[in-house]
């Protein structure tokens, strides 16, 4: 099973915060931790190593930079499943060939955005590349968290909608 | 009261599908005395049962029952199972409308005459015309409650509203308004107004939209005469050997197959799910389908010209607040071919919520051209492009390899733009970023079609029984007892959003299957 811990403080999230070195650390066998701690992900189906590709991929696909890697992490910790293990390995395996035929070491050890994109755009056609892409459509924007990032207020029924609480206020027109 | 009909009550009415069609036409004929069996394939929702989010909503009211797709069309690529966004609930896709509703204008009834022969389409005037619909618009527009109709006032203008109508007027439009919408500005026939919630397509929780869920299917329960079966899937219309249809068969909620018999059978299932059932309703007498002697059911699927514009600007918008689609510019909806097109369209107020954002705005796209839009969620505003699209005989409906649970094969839905529609759309998106950017518009997203939610045509009404399904009154040309009630009769699809055509076409029927009824007619 997967486990969120957003409060990072797990013993192991700790130690992450401790060492961790980039924007996510692969700490250990089977976890990842973000470096301010903010959150924890274990994995036990599939590699740490692998969940980072896939944290990595998924702010390439869709970056906002104002969101914290944490909710990209929900929309991705489905793939530490039995049955999505090895389309995850070959996936990743693949992500990572074309980063090394590119001329680095791995996809996620790419410092620029750029270059990485140009990884995922010689795959976008795979079926893995369509499958994290289509998944995080509703993975990612459809977490009632992630709403208020973008301003975005939800349902308005249980507040009487807006007829009274500024549909037509807009003042800079 | 509410009626419930034996089986074998060869003297019913049976109705498939309750939504604009199905459900008006069976309250209607229930209010006349007429005894009515209505069929439909989902489950029953109430605005207590509504939700405020997209996709969960999504998932309670829409049609996810397997469909197929060919064709050019971009729907076929991005959204291969799902060519539209349409309800499976009774009260249909009333449920999910935005409420814009709009009477056809004269010249769009007789495409072909005013249009001229189009290379590569399949126009055709309708039977009937303006002088014809007047009287069953109005009637349509009181049941409705159509605001900026009879004495009933437009909507407030929402802050999307605002900003449309500052746009267009900057480019000198002139027909620009709250729009004419099935959604109460204030109270009226028992439902009260809209409160500008925001999710309109997800039900209106107020009951402020006219919907026939909580209309005229509880209206014609109440007269004793209209026995609603929900979860009920239609599988096959059958006929006797005189060729009459004689009932229909459908797995009820259980799934057993019943086989209820009938006087009359309306078909009112969509422009996917009508078709489908009358090919699948192919016997050796008809071994074509149902009403096929034209060889035209199926053919000539028209689902609108559409698109959107969205744009983002330097301040917040906050488009999703408020009433769904009501803004409408009316001046392109003109006849005008010097814009390089023939028909017109209709520019219409559209919020889509952060989730739909993400998955419409740009199908497929990723990366920081299409994150960055998102970005400026809040400070978004949009519209719809709603234009005529051209008939083609090859954009058809068929029987598909996959089959349903029922192990019925399900709808191919094929199309592929016709050039005209290519011009109109291309020309209504350069006018919907004009618009915006004479408000300082920032960035502007010409988006690409929905999966559709106007689907019209695939058993078109005609003069001539060699060119089309069905007469004057949605009656099939081949099968006297058999009709068609729902967008699917359209001959061509004009400009405005269908429903208030559908239901004005359905109090019609109504009328003339009971004075046929009373005659000895039918």
């Amino acid at each position: 099973m997967t486990r969120m811990d957003r409060t990072g403080l797990t013993r192991r999230a700790l130690l992450g915060r401790a060492i961790a070195s980039g924007a996510l650390a692969v700490i250990g066998t089977g976890f990842i931790a973000a470096k301010d701690a903010a959150w924890a992900l274990e994995v036990t189906h599939i590699t740490a190593d692998e969940m980072a590709a896939l944290l990595q991929m998924a702010r390439d696909i869709y970056p906002h930079d104002h969101v914290a890697d944490q909710y990209y992490a929900v929309a991705v910790k489905g793939y530490d499943a039995e049955d999505k293990k090895q389309m995850v390995a070959e996936g990743v395996a693949a992500l990572n060939a074309a980063a090394v035929a590119a001329g680095h070491a791995s996809y996620a050890a790419i410092g620029w955005e750029e270059d990485r994109v140009k990884v995922l755009q010689s795959l976008q056609d795979t079926p893995f590349f369509q499958t994290v892409r289509g998944g995080l459509v509703t993975g990612l924007y459809n977490q009632k968290e992630v709403w208020p990032l973008f301003g975005y207020e939800g349902e308005s029924f249980s507040k009487g909608g807006y007829i009274e609480r500024g549909f037509n206020d807009i003042n800079w027109l | 009261m509410v009626a419930k009909f034996e089986l074998s009550d060869d003297s019913v009415v049976v109705v498939i599908g309750t939504g604009a069609g199905g459900g008006v036409l069976s309250n209607e004929l229930a209010q006349k005395g007429v005894k009515v069996v209505a069929l439909e394939a989902g489950g029953r929702y109430l605005p207590e049962d509504y939700i405020n989010d997209e996709w969960e909503s999504f998932g309670q009211l829409a049609w996810t029952d397997p469909r197929t797709t060919s064709g050019d069309w971009r729907v076929a690529k991005d959204f291969s199972g799902l060519p539209a966004w349409i309800v499976k609930a009774v009260g249909g896709t009333t449920t999910h409308w935005a409420g814009a509703s709009i009477r056809f204008q004269d010249h769009e009834w007789k495409a072909l005459t005013n249009y001229g022969k189009v290379e590569g389409a399949n126009l055709l005037d309708w039977p009937i015309d303006g002088a014809e619909m007047a009287p069953w618009y109005e009637k349509a527009e009181t049941k409705l409650g159509v605001t900026r109709t009879g004495d009933r006032a437009g909507l407030p203008g929402n802050n999307n509203y605002k900003v449309f109508e500052k746009g267009a007027l900057a480019l000198g439009y002139k027909e620009v308004h709250t729009g004419r919408m099935a959604i109460n500005s204030a109270d009226y026939d028992g439902r009260m107004a809209c409160q500008q919630t925001g999710f309109c397509f997800q039900g209106c929780k107020w009951g402020a939209k006219w919907s026939a869920a909580y209309t005229d299917i509880p209206a014609g329960e109440a007269t004793g005469n209209l026995e609603v079966r929900d979860h009920a899937h239609v599988a096959r219309i059958v006929h006797d050997d005189a060729g009459k249809v004689a009932g229909v068969e459908y797995f009820d909620k259980d799934g057993n197959l019943q086989l209820q018999k009938a006087r009359v059978v309306c078909v009112a299932g969509n422009s996917f799910e009508s078709p489908r059932l009358l090919l699948n309703s192919a016997s050796t007498m008809f071994p074509d389908g149902l009403a096929n002697s034209s060889g035209m059911v199926g053919k000539n699927y028209m689902r609108h010209t559409t698109g959107s514009v969205y744009a983002v600007f330097d301040k917040p918008v906050r488009m999703w607040r408020g009433t769904t689609m009501a803004g409408i510019i009316q001046d392109e909806a003109r006849l005008d071919p010097s814009r390089g097109f023939v028909g017109g369209y209709e520019l219409e107020t559209l919020s889509l919520g952060l989730p739909f954002m993400a998955a419409f705005l740009n199908p497929g796209g990723w990366g920081r051209s299409f994150t960055t839009a998102l970005d400026s969620y809040e400070n978004m505003a949009g519209m719809w492009i709603v234009g005529e699209d051209m008939p083609q005989e090859t954009n058809r409906v068929t029987l598909s390899e996959t089959k349903d649970k029922w192990g019925l094969p399900v709808a191919n839905v094929n199309f592929t733009d016709h050039a005209n529609d290519v011009a109109m759309r291309n020309h209504a998106y350069a006018r919907g970023q004009a618009i915006y950017e004479a408000v300082g518009a920032t960035r502007t997203f010409p988006t690409p079609p929905y999966p559709s939610t106007h689907n019209l045509g695939t058993n078109r009404m005609s003069e001539n029984a060699a060119d089309g399904v069905c007469n004057k009154h949605g009656q099939t040309h081949d099968i006297a007892n058999l009709f068609i009630s729902d967008g699917s009769q359209f001959t061509t699809g004009a400009a405005e959003n269908p429903t208030l055509t559908i239901v004005a076409l359905a109090i019609r029927q109504a009328d003339h299957i009971a004075n046929e009824l009373s005659a000895g007619n039918l």
